[in-house]
């Protein structure tokens, strides 16, 4: 089977509008990576936080089809020029995605809790200064405050709230957002992790990271809990025994 | 925006606490075919709010839904092809989503609802 992705030619465009950049590829690559267990998994409803140009959930579209199979999209962006732009792109590609001008999930928590069966964010990461988060235009669509965790931190509570069971989440990090500290709390959540994709040029290490809840976790957690509170501890030998990877971090 | 996003969107502003429905002020509704598939609606039925999706289909010019439901209607086929266009082929492509409580304005243009807040309302 083809799996088509946005061809960037018909990716539309705006000053003021992010464009498919490495991250961008990195976490498509990382959905091609994974895309027999996307297509095994059935989701249902399938959404982005933080769309940008729309590269990244039109690919998403076209790689898992659309009603015909009974998947529906949905992606925010906090900038409007963003959900338009992303509209563009879609339609240059006969695909559809609900838009929602909005801050990362706002407006969708209560009707949409434990509704989305993947999730995916490139989000906001460079380590800026705080003030400069969540400025309006493109500004927006890099500037991530103190160790560029300031926007992740605020999508990990939201993204775990309106994750179905089954729900998985990809996101994109960089080394400067300590990955391996968000793995840990994700864990604390009940949430697996591995990593997808991991890129590394002269500047930056991207690692696309894909979290899904685990009821192993939970219950191993809670129980430690109970008996003593080095969780924390406890929990990050368990992932740096589990993924190599992250003693390069 | 399709009214199944109306169905799961709730107006954010501080201090709402019952901002679910929207009330819808239609400027323009557009209809797009999409492709059926009985699974999808099936499954998402449970989630639906169905008293808001009728209340919006209408506002949309749309009355066929039936105001009562029961889970029997899933097996027909008929039901099944409404719910469909209702909650996937209708879009709002102008106009407003309204806070049921506060009668803030959320503008829909081109299809896409504006949720952001003002300073003083987060
Ligand atoms: C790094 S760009 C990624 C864009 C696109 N998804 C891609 O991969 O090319 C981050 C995007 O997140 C958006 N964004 C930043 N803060 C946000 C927030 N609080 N809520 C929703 N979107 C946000 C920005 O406007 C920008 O479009």
């Amino acid at each position: 089977m083809s799996s088509r992705i946005a061809q960037i030619r018909l990716v539309s465009s705006h000053p003021e509008v992010y464009e498919p950049c490495d991250d961008s590829f990195a976490l498509v690559d990382a959905l091609l990576a994974d895309r027999t267990n996307l297509l095994e998994h059935h989701p249902k409803l399938c959404m982005e936080v933080g769309c940008g140009s729309g590269y990244v959930i039109t690919s998403l579209a076209l790689m898992l089809g659309q009603n015909a199979l009974g998947v529906q999209y949905l992606a925010t962006d906090i900038n409007p020029h963003s959900v338009r732009v992303t509209s563009e792109t879609l339609e240059a590609h006969g695909v559809h995605a609900d838009l929602i001008c909005t801050d990362i999930a706002s407006g969708l928590e209560k009707r949409m809790a434990r509704l989305v069966d993947v999730m995916v964010v490139n989000p906001p990461y460079v380590p800026t200064p705080e003030d400069e988060v969540g400025r309006q235009g493109i500004a927006s669509s890099w500037a991530g405050g103190e160790n560029g965790r300031t926007v992740i931190d605020k999508i990990l509570p939201i993204a775990d709230n309106l994750l179905s069971d089954k729900g998985w989440l990809y996101m994109v990090t960089l080394t400067a957002n300590n990955p391996s500290q968000i793995c840990l709390q994700m864990r604390e959540r009940g949430y697996a992790a591995r990593i997808v994709v991991q890129r590394s040029t002269e500047e930056e290490s991207l690692h696309v990271i894909k979290f899904w809840r685990d009821a192993d976790i939970q219950v191993e957690e809670k129980e430690t809990v109970l008996m003593n509170k080095t969780v924390p501890a406890r929990a990050m030998e368990y992932l740096l025994s589990q993924y190599p990877q992250a003693s390069l971090w | 925006m399709r009214l199944l996003t109306h169905n799961m969107l709730s107006s954010n502003i501080k201090g709402v606490t019952s901002g679910f429905p929207l009330r819808l002020e239609v400027e323009k509704v557009v209809e797009k075919q999409v492709d059926f598939n009985a699974d999808f609606l099936n499954n998402m039925f449970v989630k639906i709010e169905w008293k808001a999706l009728v209340d919006a289909s209408r506002a949309m010019g749309y009355a066929d839904l039936p105001d009562q439901t029961e889970p029997s209607m899933l097996d027909s086929d008929e039901f099944l092809k409404k719910f469909h266009h209702a909650l996937l082929e209708l879009h709002l492509e102008e106009g407003a989503l309204i806070c049921p409580e506060t009668g803030r304005r959320f503008p829909v243009n081109k299809g896409i609802p504006n949720m952001l807040l003002h300073e003083d309302e987060v």
